[in-house]
């Protein structure tokens, strides 16, 4: 009886709050519900084909690729380009480190928030910068403008998680690696895309993954505050859309498909995951 | 070796620069008063309404209802950031050992439906889990706000890798001396994992302080807004205002800010600990 015990917590908050409000999503993503909550019909796939097909969604998930392609890519290269540096230098290492990852503890949306002072229309610096260039910024009614902001916050949040498994996998290559290659290859630029980079391969790919999931969905707090409760015409995450249909629109049967299908993604997110962990653990 | 170059220490400092000056500029906004900010932007120097805007936002009622002020939601988090780590860290330490330790009829479908949870975040299931905790009453609960949050299984994963690392003649030698489940839990494998319930402490703390969508919907009633919840508020009493009260709202997200990183600064080698091992 013990390790029933023992598992009995775990277990029943993961069945209440986890397995039947899964299985739930999945039901009612064939279901259209009445709207004054009278009853709801079976109607197949058409869910998933309204979805699908609307150009609504469509627009929002093709600014969600933009949105995440901008935001992992560029994370992941300003975090590798100062883990390198930051692991080559010896003097104030740690004041460097210490530096460089506290805005992991920055909440989304308070990141969001200095986001909307910053790109502030009347009081924002960003905006003043810009505007020497030429560039007029209109944030909330630009789309362009507001993409724009959305992405550098979230990319300013995400560097610090990045720079910090970086740094970890450029600390666990080995030293003796490092001075063989040096002996062998003068250049410091093709040491580190032929021997430090490929080492760090499997890093990089965990990386990916852990920025994927973050660009969809922990960015909710940041894409909310930035567009400041007024999705309108502003651009929008697929999250954010399962919140706006299922809360706002009230359309049960629709946010549901959009979860299922979101529920499939980080399907294969996570299996692919797990396979690079193993291999991970195995390059080790 | 590698000769460091200037270069080396600009890019580091270029990167520095680009991670503190936005909340070096959030503060120094936030010490300023608000027609000073509408009239000259963002400020870049310390003003003298620091105690001023940071004693209106702690102790101030504020919010729709003018029922809840910074102090309240302050609370909050901390009953948020610490009851989400606690749970958390107590029912995955007690289902890892479980997992690891015992033979029992159904241990893997138990497994599986446990780490099955690390596959769907709650962001996707949003709308049922609040139909759920609805029809449940748990709505505007401290329970409703941090129960479903434990339901994932990061922990237990985490726990799960420490148990199996802890050599077996430990089990073994505490078998011989007599001890049972009970004691060899409380005596042997609790201390040995003092440093990983640290580290996993300190992630988890910040993972629930920085909540946002799950207390947004659950909680309605401003006397359980958490600070990070309040950042919605912020924006459309202080900043939605006809001459946006920045420097509060910036006070405020101070506030919402400072206990994590205090927490992520002081425990740096816990903090870098937990989240790459966690992450496996």
């Amino acid at each position: 009886m013990v390790p029933y015990m023992l598992l009995l917590p775990q277990l029943a908050i993961v069945t209440i709050f986890f397995l039947w409000p899964a299985a739930e999503a999945i039901q009612s993503s064939f279901y259209l519900e009445d709207p004054f909550g009278f009853g709801s019909t079976f109607v197949g796939l058409d869910n998933f084909t309204d979805m699908l097909t609307s150009t609504d969604y469509g627009r929002v998930a093709r600014f969600t690729a933009v949105f995440t392609f901008f935001v992992t890519f560029l994370s992941l290269g300003f975090a590798l380009l100062l883990a390198v540096k930051a692991d080559k230098v010896l003097r104030g290492a740690s004041t460097y480190k210490t530096l460089l990852m506290w805005v992991y503890a920055v909440a989304p949306p308070v990141a969001g928030l200095i986001g909307v002072l910053l790109f502030d229309q009347h009081v924002g610096p960003m905006v003043d910068l810009f505007a020497m260039f030429g560039w007029k910024m209109q944030i909330g009614v630009n789309y362009f403008d507001t993409s724009f902001a959305m992405i550098v916050t979230a990319v300013w949040k995400q560097i610090p998680v990045n720079f910090i498994f970086f740094l970890s996998g450029l600390q666990g290559i080995s030293k003796s690696v490092q001075e063989a290659a040096s002996i062998d290859c003068r250049s410091g630029f093709r040491r580190f895309w032929t021997v430090t980079f490929p080492l760090l391969a499997p890093t990089g790919f965990f990386l990916l993954i852990i920025n994927i999931t973050y660009a969809f969905f922990d960015t909710f707090g940041i894409v909310d505050v930035i567009v400041k409760n007024e999705p309108g015409n502003n651009p929008v995450t697929l999250v954010y859309k399962v919140y706006l249909d299922g809360f706002r629109g009230n359309d049960l049967g629709g946010s549901s498909a959009q979860s299922v299908i979101l529920m499939a993604l980080v399907f294969i997110l996570t299996i692919i995951q797990f396979r690079l962990i193993e291999r991970r653990v195995h390059y080790t | 070796m590698y000769k460091l170059k200037i270069s080396d220490h600009l890019i580091l400092l270029t990167g520095v620069f680009f991670m503190v000056a936005p909340v070096v500029l959030t503060f120094m906004t936030s010490t300023h008063d608000a027609i000073a900010i509408y009239k000259g932007g963002v400020q870049f120097l310390p003003g003298d309404k620091f105690l001023e805007n940071y004693e209106t936002v702690l102790f101030q009622a504020g919010g729709f209802t003018q029922e809840v002020n910074g102090f309240v939601m302050l609370k909050n988090s901390m009953i948020l950031g610490f009851g989400f780590a606690i749970g958390k860290i107590v029912i995955s330490m007690l289902a890892a050992y479980a997992i690891v330790y015992f033979r029992f009829p159904f241990a893997s479908v138990c497994f599986w439906i446990i780490f099955a949870t690390l596959l769907l975040p709650l962001e996707v299931r949003i709308l049922p889990s609040y139909e759920i905790v609805q029809s449940l009453g748990m709505v505007n609960t401290y329970s409703g706000l941090i129960v479903p949050l434990i339901a994932s299984a990061t922990g237990t994963f985490f726990f799960r890798q420490f148990f199996m690392s802890v050599p077996d003649e430990l089990l073994e030698a505490a078998r011989i001396d007599g001890a049972g489940p009970w004691k060899f839990f409380k005596d042997i494998l609790v201390p040995l994992s003092k440093t990983m319930i640290a580290a996993i402490f300190i992630i988890m703390f910040v993972f629930g302080w920085n909540q946002y969508l799950w207390p947004t919907l659950i909680t309605t009633d401003e006397s359980l807004f958490t600070l990070v919840r309040g950042i919605k508020q912020i924006l459309q009493v202080w900043v939605g205002a006809q001459i946006p009260a920045f420097n509060e709202a910036m006070a405020l997200a101070i506030l919402a800010m400072l206990p994590p990183v205090l927490i992520v600064v002081i425990f740096q080698s816990w903090f870098v600990k937990g989240l790459v091992e966690s992450d496996k």
